[in-house]
């Protein structure tokens, strides 16, 4: 499984890329598409919606189930990516490519991890 | 604790993903994936490990007169080793389970049930059993295995004789030896494909499942878990129990009526059946034309008004589209007839449409080799 040196990691499966102290993208790891397996649907906020650090913004659904996305980091929407909602086995095929949402004017952020610190983390959950 | 199959260690070594399902350990899938595993049946053949389900045998001189007593199916006329499906009702006309019996000879038959009711079964066939008839649980002392897609003929001819393959849909052979195993060939299976359900002895089954994996390679054979399982039976809108039916769910109401014979002798259930009349609720398809995925146990409106709650949903892979089946008060139930799910809070626009939502060659129901 791959897990990029250069993101951030939360506890409940997603990534963080900084862009710049402000602004990041957001998406599902690549031990959360895995353990999700194939997805078939995503729900996605729209440009100007706030999110909260720790609480849900998307959901996505496999073939089999229905899972909250949270966010890491309180901020506003700048950009969603709207190809995901034609294609949602994207986040299976290239997790750290297939970003959902774009955050600007970022306030706060979770706990986050490095990558190794988030196997670890993952490995004493399983 | 769950259970192991006598397949488990296999599942490991295959990468199977490992969940309780009905008291047994099974994978829910295998490395390539649901959607992956539910294809490879469409279109070529998938394998899946059905050990968990029950087997209780029928035995003795009254052994068809319980069969018809218990079940809504009429035994009477069969051939050895044909199958034949029913569900098993209560008093009220609700269901106990729906199984398959097979015909051995006249005074012995071969039941096979849901695991996760065989416990429920083996005592409601023991308390209602009469005169000469002895039920015996079998569970544990038979494995089953099911080869199902359009290469499953192909692919069992190069290791059986033509004598041992079923030929009729819902048939099956007893005594059949493939490389030394003794095993029993039936034509069925849950997936909506033809294809074939293999009961044998649990110290063989890993033996077999590898000799089938091994033959089917050049078809494109992979192994299949649950949730293939789950989304093909419900893309060929094939009832399960806990779902579509339940204690109180009668099989009218699920749109089992063709397997609910009223004109044969009194059976468990009938006179509730008889006295409900036309059910008040049925099954029906249903076609998500809005955006979101249905899942089961969500209400159903039409108008502002609920009118039904849906038993089973997903996202069908061959179709690729959420379809899902529900129970909705028979003025809505005609195609056509535009409904909203709620789904988590939203209204998701869907429409009734005509059960199956996937059948392969319509109104065929006779394969041949």
């Amino acid at each position: 499984m791959n897990h990029p040196t250069d993101l951030y990691y939360s506890k409940s499966h997603e990534w963080v890329k900084f862009l710049d102290e402000k602004t990041a993208l957001i998406g599902l790891t690549d031990y959360a598409q895995d353990a999700l397996g194939d997805l078939v649907f995503v729900n996605l906020p729209e440009a100007g919606d706030e999110v909260t650090a720790g609480e849900a913004f998307s959901d996505v659904e496999s073939v089999k189930a229905v899972s909250d996305v949270f966010s890491p980091v309180s901020g506003v929407v700048a950009e969603v990516n709207e190809e995901l909602l034609d294609a949602p086995e994207r986040m299976n095929e290239d997790p750290y490519g297939a970003w959902l949402i774009k955050v600007e004017n970022i306030t706060e952020k979770e706990e986050l991890m490095e990558a190794d610190a988030y196997i670890r983390f993952y490995e004493s959950e399983e | 604790m769950e259970k192991k199959t006598p397949l488990y260690d296999a599942h490991m070594r295959h990468g199977g993903k490992m969940v309780p399902f009905a008291g047994y350990l099974l994978p829910v899938q295998y490395g390539t994936g649901v959607i992956a595993e539910h294809m490879a049946v469409r279109t070529t053949c998938g394998l899946f490990d059905v050990s968990h389900m029950g087997e209780i045998s029928c035995i003795g001189k009254d052994a068809r007169k319980n069969l018809n007593h218990m079940l809504t199916n009429d035994y009477t006329v069969m051939y050895d080793g044909q199958a034949r499906y029913s569900p098993m009702c209560n008093e009220a006309g609700g269901v106990v389970d729906d199984l398959i019996v097979y015909k051995v000879r006249d005074d012995h038959y071969f039941i096979v049930v849901n695991a996760a009711n065989k416990d429920k079964d083996f005592a409601w066939m023991k308390e209602h059993a009469f005169g000469d008839a002895v039920f015996t649980d079998l569970s544990d002392q038979v494995a089953q295995i099911a080869l199902q897609g359009p290469k499953a003929p192909e692919i069992l001819k190069k290791l059986a004789g033509e004598e041992q393959i079923p030929v009729k849909y819902y048939s099956c052979k007893f005594h059949c030896r493939i490389a030394g195993m003794d095993c029993i060939i039936s034509r069925t299976g849950y997936t909506g494909e033809d294809g074939f359900e293999f009961y044998l002895a649990p110290e063989e089954a890993e033996k077999l499942w590898e000799l089938l994996l091994e033959t089917g390679k050049e078809e494109g054979l992979i192994c299949c878990g649950l949730g293939a399982r789950d989304t093909l039976r419900l893309e060929a809108a094939m009832p399960l129990y806990g779902h579509e039916m339940d204690d109180e769910i009668t099989p009218l109401e699920a749109g089992l009526g063709a397997f609910v014979r009223l004109g044969k002798e009194a059976f468990i259930g009938r006179q509730a059946l008889e006295r409900g009349g036309a059910p008040g609720r049925k099954r029906v398809g249903l076609k998500a034309t809005g955006r979101g995925i249905l899942r089961e146990h969500l209400d159903v409106y039409a108008g502002g008004e609920k009118v039904g709650v849906t038993t089973s949903g997903t996202f069908a892979p061959y179709l690729k589209e959420p379809v899902a089946m529900a129970l909705l008060g028979t003025d809505h139930t005609k195609p056509g007839t535009a409904v909203e799910v709620d789904v988590r809070g939203r209204r998701v626009a869907a429409e009734v449409v005509a059960l199956p939502f996937y059948q392969k060659n319509k109104n065929e129901r006779e394969v041949s080799l």
